[in-house]
């Protein structure tokens, strides 16, 4: 078997580890399973940047989204659990109607950055430096909006915990 | 089939091989220490000086059931031992045992060692979760939260090493220690460092996850034969993982009294140092009681963190300085 069959394997298996998480995440019922499916996402996409020739950015992306983010979420889950019949409860047009407009509009941003995007090929392998001062300069720098942005993805986790348990708190004042 | 594919096939079954051998020499030296420590000998039935009890224990857990409790999430309950036993093997393929056995060198093994650690918490959660078992509930939290404070002084101690070394390569960080173990330079960061592992790997005076007395068997209570030895195999494959880092970063990693073939043979100094360092984690095991659970939250964000980061500002100004 050549290299090359083996590499576009292994790029395949990232694209479908991706897909079918996501779709485990959106339509499982059990919220444990959705995160599951979300943490297996998240590894397809961290398969990717390897492809990028960005193992750092890989493994931030297991370290941060499966390591941090997808934790939260089942901490989350376990201290607010809720039963399915009440999950159910939550289901009417309305709400649905609410998701089904949030995706789309999420999805036609997305579409609008996609197709503005000049692609350009990615850096060579060996062609990184991935010493400590070469990667603090690049990150402050080059891709110092990257960098900001990771920050405000935990940002609008820390507020939306407190807004959650704010709420929570006088609700139970009542 | 390509050589490199060989390479890896053949590296794969030896580190699988190494995490089955580590958790039977670290089961047998743990029962074994603790017996003495408590002035009883311990393992004596099966082979010399009960040598073999280890294999026959694995021959038991193979054969045995798999109890799947009723009320529990079927496919978690059987995913989490598994999600909890394979990131546990990755670390031994960036990990230098000597200058030449190092099955995959990496720029930045260091972050690829933690970034594997870490998925260890989610299987935590998942086998808590699944088991609908109030016990294992309580285990599991107890088991995160634990982790996840404790995750911050680690990160803050190590990264008192990488500002002087400035590389996040494990070779690199030997290569540093030329004249000098980084333990004389950064005792309060390895002090740190081995104190949040024992948490981290939810070692006694640490282990409230699975507080005998309390909750039973805190959140593996529910598993049964193989399912309970993966999580026993990743604990032991965590402690070694712990160790083997603070011996890179701290104690000079392969580096020792020169040997013959010394490219080879620096894996007995390394092996001497990690297992002097799991036999010190042994020996605090049996030497200190539990602590409460706030007096070790107390502990982390209150004395731990403020002297970590106080370590790192003082190597920070210091290393700008010379």
């Amino acid at each position: 078997m050549a290299y090359g069959t083996l590499t576009e394997i292994c790029f395949y298996l990232f694209i479908i580890m991706i897909v079918f998480g996501a779709l485990v995440a959106v339509t499982s019922q059990i919220l444990m399973k959705a995160v599951m499916g979300l943490a297996l996402a998240m590894f397809g996409t961290s398969g990717l940047y390897l492809f990028l020739n960005s193992p750092f950015l890989a493994l931030m992306q297991i370290l941060i989204y499966v390591g941090a983010v997808c934790i939260m979420i089942v901490f989350g889950i376990m201290v607010g659990y809720t039963p399915r019949e009440l999950a159910a409860q939550a289901i009417k047009p309305k709400n649905t109607l609410l998701a089904l407009l949030t995706s789309l509009l999420t999805l036609g941003v997305l579409e609008l950055g996609l197709s503005r995007t000049q692609w350009v090929q990615a850096i060579g392998a060996g062609a990184g430096d991935f010493s400590l001062a070469a990667l603090g300069e690049a990150l402050m720098t080059r891709y110092g909006l990257a960098f900001e942005l990771i920050s405000v993805v935990l940002m609008i986790a820390m507020v939306g915990t407190v807004a959650i348990t704010w709420n929570g708190k006088r609700r139970g004042l009542k | 089939m390509p050589p490199e594919l060989l390479r890896m096939i053949i590296a794969a079954v030896l580190v699988v091989a190494f995490v089955f051998l580590n958790a039977m020499v670290l089961g047998y030296m743990e029962r074994k220490v603790s017996a003495h420590i408590q002035r009883r000998p311990g393992l004596m039935e099966v082979g010399p000086h009960g040598i073999l009890q280890l294999l026959v224990d694995g021959f038991k857990l193979i054969g045995k059931q798999l109890v799947v409790p009723e009320g529990a999430n079927r496919f978690l309950f059987r995913l989490a031992p598994i999600l909890s036993f394979a990131p546990c093997v990755l670390p031994f393929v960036v990990m230098p045992f000597a200058r030449k056995l190092q099955i995959v060198s990496m720029d930045i093994s260091l972050i690829f060692i933690l970034a594997m650690t870490s998925i260890n918490v989610i299987a935590i959660l998942v086998a808590g979760w699944a088991s609908n078992n109030k016990y294992s509930l309580f285990g599991t939290f107890r088991s995160v939260a634990q982790a996840v404070s404790y995750e911050i002084p680690m990160l803050l101690s190590l990264l008192s090493v990488i500002l002087m070394t400035s590389t996040f390569s494990l070779q690199g960080i030997i290569a540093a220690q030329k004249y000098y173990w980084f333990i004389l330079v950064q005792p309060l960061a390895f002090i740190i460092y081995f104190i949040s592992g024992l948490a981290e790997t939810n070692r006694a005076p640490f282990d409230m996850p699975e507080a005998e007395s309390e909750l039973t068997a805190g959140f593996h209570t529910e598993y049964s034969g193989m399912g309970f030895s993966f999580f026993f195999l990743a604990e032991y494959a965590n402690m070694f993982t712990v160790c083997s880092i603070a011996t890179v970063l701290f104690l000079g990693g392969w580096k020792g009294i020169p040997l013959p073939l010394g490219d080879y043979t620096g894996i007995f100094w390394f092996m001497l140092k990690v297992y002097g360092l799991l036999f010190v984690m042994i020996w605090v095991r049996w030497t200190y009681p539990r602590v409460r659970f706030d007096q070790l939250m107390t502990f982390c964000w209150k004395y731990l963190i403020p002297f970590a980061l106080a370590n790192l500002l003082i190597t920070a100004v210091l290393v700008k300085l010379i």
